[in-house]
């Protein structure tokens, strides 16, 4: 086994401050290796560490003794047990998350993320590459660019990465064979080129011998003519300096206001540079002003660039919060609430078209709907397929509505302002990630036309206070005859009202709906729309449908106003509404003539805090209509 | 155009950490060691809020087993910081009388997994830093930035939060919280190149000098406070005066000390990069459970 060292070490011993001031200067290259289950991955980040000196005499003795219980190399030093670190992982001999290595050179230190090259895991992968500057795919040089290579290579490219290296390993059993190397290099050419890959660095290495890691070229590869792959990534560019040249862009994250003097917004630079005097925008707001100061606790500078935290000042009073990025005046990013994306869905769950999410990008958050996916990738043959939603490591192209406009930039154009994660509002999981590609439609095209007769002026004509009474519940708990008869109640007492009963809008409204998952969610979100429009009318009103997913009947309450919407719920126990099954559905649900029925093979979410809950096993119907009339007074 | 270097783009990321959590936690707090790493973290709260102080309290789970130097630094410290120091104690172990020598592990349980899931529930915190590296320990090396924990304050490793790009979901439900590593991509030598850089005032039993030391179990201990040894251990150990300093600080006897001349940065810098042996290996912590202590650990809510 060769063991190169870098020549730092002597400078330590000898000048330590030498050897300070130059490691003091040292850039940071972010990169991901990628290969299959056997293509030697561990091995090379082993490697890597090993010859930087970051293993410990402690931590080899202990890899000794590991090597030789667990180890797969004989006799030798297995630097993959170094590398793969949990217990369950360690026993199986697959790394199944996304671990981040450390080491360093004269030139540069490096963090490398580990990802795992097995079938089920491109959420790690696009997980590790979202960070990264540079991607090395390896591929056995015995068995060449597996369908692996060309799922890893494609999410690397998908993720924005500029610098790829077809790490060609494990040499050394495939006779140092430039032939070998020629072919390999060749075939993944051809990939490259077919989906857009514009230029890679192939280097023949064998992580297990040493060859082509650090010096170039090793004995056993005199025909090769690059550099070692130590040399390649200390002198590969930095997206973070290319960033510095795009326009000015800062993500407001907090504002710093530690007395009535003193007003700053804080952030982290996502591209270009300012300086104090340069006028900015804040959007979406579109409100001008130039900067006044950039204050850091060293000092004010002249100057901020892409990567840094900083805090402004601004030279006037103008609104921005967190969520709002102060741009470069001239060419401020768009505002927009239509997106079409790609997106990677990342949980056991899968994506439900219609279903609110909260989406995060930059330190914007709003909720997010997803439609029906366009297409999947089949990330192994970039085939398009259709698709009705989006599964476990899955990836599509679909159409985003926010709930209000985000400012973003193409992911092409912007990491920082084009990618975003989504995260489940029940579960509070980060379920998915994704690249916006371009806005749909210029949201600023589409506007509120204001009417001169306002929702106030509705609802004080019928002298009542709109409201949303929801009634949620299973099937044949009783939610249409108590809202009907709390509606006769308020009929009486003369308010205006109306009921919206699920059957009767699923004969002309929703008649286009079924009930599947999606179809359901799509249901209550156009009875929600409804029920916002009757209440701008002055209406009261009551709604009685399933309604059995907490998300969207959270997003209904988020449509009204606050305070106006009120859920009601019908709570009767499974056993009780299957025993009354006044239309006869539970029979047949449970024969199996009727899909996806809520309680049997359909699940319901029943409410954690609703602001009426009636018992109708203890309650009778007027009973249970009186106390709603009693907890929803008053009226006005 | 300006390359940053590797230092700087580490603070910047630190500090878009610091920011995130104080934008979106509800009550978050920041757990200070009084160790080398926390001066680090401590630092560069000051300077992500600047000119604000940092808008959390401190807070330092003890054990009553900390050298008398960290004591004195952690008052000092939190007061330039203009921070408010919460101090927390196990009412339980102190009552049993827990100690490193009688109890062995159940020291560590009691007073810092226990202690601190006590200290969270009690003061209802939703996020708490900590100054914990991904370069530490193998199992750390997979840890998010963003932590999650379950109401009972446990770890799965398996249903963690998938991390993209400085993107991070803090969005919990009632009863949970998220422990934050602001220093997760910082190594061993970063951690000293900063110190020295920005010039931040460390415990100075991190440089050599001469101590009152003694031999137990085959390390080299510091005997701190000579009384309470005696009266724990039952018998007087034999001190010798010994030029040491200590690589890592946590409880006094529990922390081995290393024989060293180091007395400078510029020098313990140069012993780290020369030694040979990994930083947590004066701590006994990671060698039971056949090299999976550390996982262990922090499944059942070891910070």
């Amino acid at each position: 086994m060769t063991s190169p060292t870098y020549e730092t070490d002597a400078l330590i011993a000898e000048d330590i401050d030498a050897y300070l001031d130059q490691h003091q200067n040292k850039s940071l290259l972010r990169f991901i290796t990628c290969g299959s289950v056997d293509d030697g991955k561990s091995t090379l980040i082993g490697r890597l560490l090993y010859d930087s000196k970051m293993i410990f005499e402690d931590q080899l003795a202990a890899l000794e003794s590991d090597s030789k219980r667990v180890g797969t190399q004989g006799q030798e030093i297995d630097f993959a047990l170094l590398v793969d670190g949990l217990a369950a992982e360690r026993e199986q001999g697959i790394t199944i998350d996304v671990a981040y290595r450390f080491f360093a050179t004269e030139k540069r230190k490096f963090i490398v993320a580990d990802t795992p090259g097995h079938e089920q895991y491109t959420r790690n992968m696009v997980t590790g590459a979202s960070t990264a500057d540079l991607a090395v795919i390896l591929v056995d040089a015995r068995k060449g660019v597996l369908v692996q290579t060309r799922r890893h290579s494609y999410l690397a490219h998908l993720l924005g990465i500029k610098h790829l290296v077809l790490a060609v390993n494990k040499m050394d059993l495939a006779d140092y064979s430039q032939e070998t190397f020629d072919q390999i290099v060749a075939e993944y050419s051809a990939f490259a080129e077919e989906i857009g890959i514009e230029e890679f660095t192939a280097i023949p290495i064998s992580g297990f011998k040493g060859d082509n890691i650090t010096a170039a070229p090793s004995e056993n590869t005199p025909w090769y003519s690059g550099p070692s792959l130590i040399d390649h990534l200390e002198t590969v560019e930095i997206a973070n300096v290319a960033a510095q040249e795009k326009p000015f862009r800062m993500p407001v994250q907090w504002v710093n206001r530690p007395n009535l003097d003193f007003r700053g917004f804080s952030g982290l630079i996502g591209s270009g540079t300012v300086k104090p005097g340069d006028v900015v925008r804040v959007v979406p707001s579109g409100k001008t002003s130039s900067v006044k100061s950039i204050v850091t606790f060293d000092g004010e500078l002249d100057e901020g660039v892409a990567g840094q935290s900083v805090t402004l000042t601004l030279e006037d009073e103008i609104d921005c919060s967190r969520g709002d990025v102060i741009s470069a005046a001239e060419n401020p990013p768009e505002a927009s609430d239509q997106f079409e994306a790609t997106i990677v869905w990342m949980d056991e769950e899968a994506l439900k078209p219609g279903r609110g999410y909260w989406l995060k990008l930059a330190s914007q958050m709003v909720t997010a709907t997803i439609q029906e996916p366009k297409y999947e990738i089949n990330v192994n043959t970039m085939q398009h397929l259709a698709a009705k939603t989006l599964e476990l490591n899955s990836i599509g192209v679909a159409e985003i509505h926010t709930e209000r406009p985000i400012t973003f930039e193409p992911y092409t154009d912007s990491r920082a302002l084009g990618g975003f994660i989504l995260v489940d509002k029940i579960t509070n999981a980060t379920v998915g990630a994704g690249m916006l590609h371009f806005s749909l439609r210029r949201a600023q095209n589409v506007h509120w036309q204001a009417t001169t007769i306002t929702r106030d002026d509705h609802a004080n004509l019928k002298n009542q206070k709109p409201r949303v009474l929801w009634f949620t519940g299973l099937s044949g708990s009783g939610k249409s005859t108590i809202a009907n008869a709390v509606e006769q109640r308020l009929n009486l007492m003369n308010r205006h009202t109306f009921l919206l009963d699920g059957d009767n809008v699923r004969h002309g409204l929703n008649k286009d709906l079924g009930f599947t998952e999606a179809d359901r969610i799509e249901n209550i979100r156009r009875v929600g729309e409804v029920a916002k429009l009757m209440t701008d009318a002055g209406l009261i009103v009551l709604t009685a449908f399933i309604s059995p997913f907490r998300a969207e009947r959270d997003l209904v309450r988020s449509m009204t106003d606050e305070c106006e919407f009120i859920e009601i719920f019908v709570d009767t126990p499974l056993e009780v509404a299957e025993q009354r099954d006044v239309k006869g559905l539970y029979k047949k649900a449970r024969s199996g003539e009727l899909k996806n029925f809520t309680g049997i093979d359909s699940p319901y979410e029943a409410p954690e805090q609703p602001e009426i809950r009636v018992n109708t096993v203890e309650m009778t119907v007027e009973e249970a209509a009186d106390h709603i009339i009693n907890a929803i007074m008053p009226l006005k | 155009m300006r390359s940053l270097t590797h230092l700087e783009r580490l603070e910047a990321e630190s500090i878009h950490i610091m920011r995130e959590v104080a934008a979106e936690a509800t009550k978050p707090v920041m757990l200070y060691s009084v160790g080398k790493d926390s001066a680090v973290m401590l630092h560069l709260a000051k300077k992500a809020f600047y000119p604000s102080p940092p808008p959390f309290p401190l807070m330092h789970v003890d054990t009553t087993w900390k050298f008398q130097d960290m004591y004195a630094l952690r008052e000092k410290a939190a007061q330039d910081a203009g921070m408010e120091l919460l101090v927390w104690q196990n009412p339980e172990a102190q009552e049993r009388g827990i100690n490193p020598f009688d109890h062995g592990p159940l020291h560590t349980d009691m007073w810092k997994t226990q202690g601190l899931k006590q200290a969270l529930d009690h003061h209802g915190f939703d996020a708490a830093f900590g100054g914990a590296r991904r370069d530490e320990e193998k199992s750390r090396a997979k840890e998010r930035i963003f932590s999650f924990r379950t109401a009972n304050h446990g770890w799965d490793p398996k249903k963690q939060r998938p991390e993209l790009w400085n993107l991070y979901n803090a969005k919990k439900a009632k009863g949970e919280s998220i422990r934050v590593f602001p220093l997760s991509n910082w190594t061993e030598l970063d951690i000293w190149q900063y110190i020295m850089a920005e010039n931040i005032e460390i415990v100075p039993l991190y440089f050599a000098a001469k101590r009152p030391t003694f031999e137990y179990e085959g390390g080299l201990f510091m005997a701190d406070d000579l009384e309470r040894l005696e009266k724990v251990m039952g018998h007087r150990p034999e001190i010798t005066e010994r030029s040491v300093r200590f690589r890592t600080l946590g409880c006094f006897p529990l922390t081995g000390a290393v024989e060293s001349e180091a007395s400078t940065l510029a020098e313990v810098v140069q012993e780290m990069l020369l030694t040979t042996t990994s930083e947590r290996q004066g701590r006994v912590i990671d060698q039971d459970e056949g090299g999976a202590g550390m996982e262990k650990k922090k499944q059942e809510g070891y910070f």
